[in-house]
């Protein structure tokens, strides 16, 4: 077992009988859901915009190369430089580069999932960075020293009284339950870092390929003041970012704010097209666009799981998964959690070290059933499983199910195998849920269904003969 | 016609009189039913814990004992959707490609052949209880099956439906999943057990045994007086 594996058990043990974090994640997720629900029906219709999404990246990720190319051209045609990097450590290298060049001593971040990938803050600030996230829900976790819990709520572990203890702590606020206050003592703070940096940093929502622009969205204008204020403008994202077309914006924009937040269009969405121009008076005077492959490209050649490259990263899988919900963000020690964290991370960072997370699911398919962008997620699960035992069968497991497959497929043998489970039955209360209990997995919370004194096949035959000597 | 049933592994141990009520309602009904007594699992356990050639020799037996089934019919939405979805998947590129999709088309849920197949909705059944539905998920989103065993359960006699939040929220069984994530799986059966609860029901139902063994399990260590009863149970009860 990977020691990822044991710390994801011990994780989970503690927090699913944590009834608190169970009672806050389900009270706000179920809010999102009626939220989201009602966002739903201004869609003319909900299934075909889901399709319509779906073709759209489909066509982005399979043409992915002519896209890319198209939208770096157009970057670059208007004085932006752009920066392809294979690897975490090229796009951090890069970015540092880029920074230490400049002299700069203060960076301002907006969201951006993608630096979390490739743990970018931890390498500016051993650079000697000063580094401030400019989102609210990031600012509180930075403060906090923890990752993002959520891809889209960042603090949504945090109540109101959390987040206000936090602030007296570190900012030395006085203490307040009024989000309204809290949001003012935040902004306070991060004013005087946007007038301070000297460079900013922000992510992608969609890189539009015909205009060579990237499209960001957010609630609370922090992305906008990160992108305006610093003289120089990097931006992280993913290759997979890509949409075809401006005119794709009109589907998905509201698809990302209806599925991530259960909004009818996000507070701020705004588009980048290139640094200052020649007349202009405003704007950052250098812009960087750094494109990270990380393992994208793997995925790209596998035709099973391509489709997972059309994630837009709303969060809606999360949202609704039942595994998510009691195990919370954190457990899964990835950036990505959630199904989708499940079905990526192991081809991000191994399948053999991450296999875990592709077994941690019941296979419901609530997220498959909800991604915006038609994803097959839960059948992932199952390929991942799949290719994890190819590659390296677990010999125990292994041969419990040819021992079973053994004995299913030989009548005489099962019918043995029911009567001897019938017979040590009432022999197992002596042992029940202590360590002897060779069910202590099931036992320890649930009890056990006895084996009927009848099972079907034995009653089925007196039933075929009564029925024949009719 | 003749039916063929397909008797799960644990409803042949543990819930036999689903079978049996099955059996009473399409003997009922007028059909032939034959049960294949050598078939005793349909490979779901290791196919969904990754070992596909070990699944593969579960499902072989079954694919060709069921060649020549007119329908077959399910217990549950579990196994209904090991035979009907995922064998095509897992014969894809394997000889036995054929007969998995000719079989996928004769397998049958059974409120789903109950109601889309036999066109059959009020079975003379008497249930005076409240009762609250629990969609097991595979029966739900890999099958399709929301309306036919409400539609069943709406021309019982003195039954009362009371719908729980989030009636399609996973009970957290899952398989192996419930045994390799123990914790997770109690706490995803704690939120529905909290939801069935709300309702006021007397009963949870559903069309899937293996999540009532998961739900009823939890009551049971509890000590509530909830009960757990297959869709099959309720309808055979004349």
């Amino acid at each position: 077992m990977s020691s990822e594996s044991q710390e994801f058990l011990q994780q989970a043990e503690v927090i699913t009988k944590d009834l608190r974090h169970r009672g806050l994640i389900q009270t706000a997720l179920r809010k999102y859901e009626v939220a989201r629900d009602k966002r739903k029906s201004a869609f003319g219709d909900w299934q075909s915009s889901r399709q319509a999404a779906a073709e759209t990246k489909w066509e982005a990720i399979n043409h992915l190369d002519k896209y890319l190319t198209e939208f770096a051209d157009k970057l670059e045609a208007r004085g932006t430089k752009v920066h392809w990097c294979s690897t975490p450590d090229q796009a951090r290298d890069i970015i540092v580069k880029i920074i230490a060049d400049k002299k700069a001593r203060c960076v301002i971040k907006s969201k951006a999932m993608t630096a979390e990938e490739i743990h970018l803050n931890a390498a500016m600030e051993k650079a000697g960075f000063e580094v401030v996230e400019s989102d609210l829900g990031e600012y509180i976790v930075q403060l906090r020293k923890e990752p993002p819990y959520h891809i889209v709520f960042p603090a949504m572990h945090l109540t109101r009284d959390d987040i206000s203890d936090l602030f007296q702590k570190e900012l030395g606020s006085a203490p307040t339950r009024e989000p309204e206050e809290l949001t003012m003592i935040a902004r306070r703070a991060l004013r005087k870092k946007y007038i301070q940096a000297d460079v900013g940093i922000t992510g992608a929502n969609f890189a539009i390929a015909e205009t060579g622009m990237i499209s960001l969205t957010e609630n609370e204008g922090n992305a906008r003041l990160t992108a305006a204020l610093p003289k120089t403008m990097i931006t992280l994202l993913g290759i997979e970012k890509i949409l075809p077309k401006m005119e794709d914006l009109a589907l998905f924009l509201p698809m990302l704010a209806t599925a991530g937040a259960g909004q009818t269009v996000t507070g701020y969405n705004t588009l980048y097209g290139g640094p200052k121009q020649p007349g202009e008076v405003d704007g950052p005077e250098e812009w960087h666009v750094v494109l990270l492959d990380n393992q994208r490209s793997i995925l790209l050649a596998d035709p099973e799981q391509r489709d997972s490259l059309h994630c837009i990263r709303c969060g809606a899988c999360l949202n609704v998964c039942p595994i998510f919900r009691n195990v919370g963000g954190h457990t899964y020690g990835t950036t990505y959690s959630g199904p989708i964290g499940s079905v990526i991370t192991p081809h991000l960072r191994g399948l053999q070290s991450w296999k875990h997370l592709s077994s941690s699911s019941s296979l419901c398919g609530a997220c498959t059933e909800t991604c915006p962008v038609k994803i097959d997620l839960h059948h992932h699960l199952l390929q991942n499983r799949r290719n994890a035992s190819q590659e390296e069968p677990n010999a125990m497991e292994q041969t419990a199910y040819k021992a079973f497959g053994f004995v299913a497929n030989r009548p005489g043998m099962w019918q043995v195998g029911k009567e001897l489970a019938r017979m040590f039955q009432p022999l197992h209360k002596f042992v029940l849920g202590t360590k002897l209990d060779p069910a202590r997995a099931w036992t320890a919370t649930r009890d056990v269904q006895p084996v009927a004194k009848e099972s079907f096949k034995e009653w089925w035959q007196k039933h075929k003969a009564e029925k024949q000597a009719k | 016609m003749t039916v063929t049933l397909f008797v799960p592994c644990f409803v042949d141990a543990l819930f036999p009189q689903v079978g049996i009520n099955m059996v009473h309602i399409l003997e009922k009904l007028g059909h032939r039913v034959e049960c294949p007594e050598e078939i005793a699992c349909c490979g779901q356990p290791a196919f969904n814990s990754g070992y596909w050639d070990e699944a593969r020799c579960v499902a072989e037996p079954v694919l060709k004992r069921l060649k020549d089934s007119e329908a077959v019919v399910i217990a549950s939405g579990s196994c209904g959707a090991m035979l009907k979805v995922f064998y095509p998947q897992l014969f894809a590129d394997k000889p036995e490609a054929h007969a998995a999709h000719e079989l996928s088309g004769k397998v049958w849920e059974f409120s789903d052949f109950l109601v889309k197949k036999l066109g059959v909705t009020d079975l003379g059944a008497k249930f005076p209880a409240k009762v609250t539905f629990h969609d097991g998920c595979h029966g739900l989103r890999e099958l399709g099956i929301k309306s036919s065993p409400r539609k069943l359960l709406e021309k019982v006699q003195g039954l009362e439906l009371i719908e729980m939040q989030d009636a399609e929220t996973c009970c957290g069984f899952g398989g192996t999943f419930a045994a390799k994530f123990p914790m997770i799986s109690t706490a995803m059966g704690e939120v529905k057990c909290a939801s069935a609860k709300d309702t006021g029901a007397d009963y949870i139902v559903s069309n899937d045994s293996s999540c009532l063994m998961h739900v009823q399990g939890l009551l049971s260590r509890e000590g509530h007086k909830l009960k757990t009863l297959h869709l099959a149970e309720i309808l055979g009860n004349q």
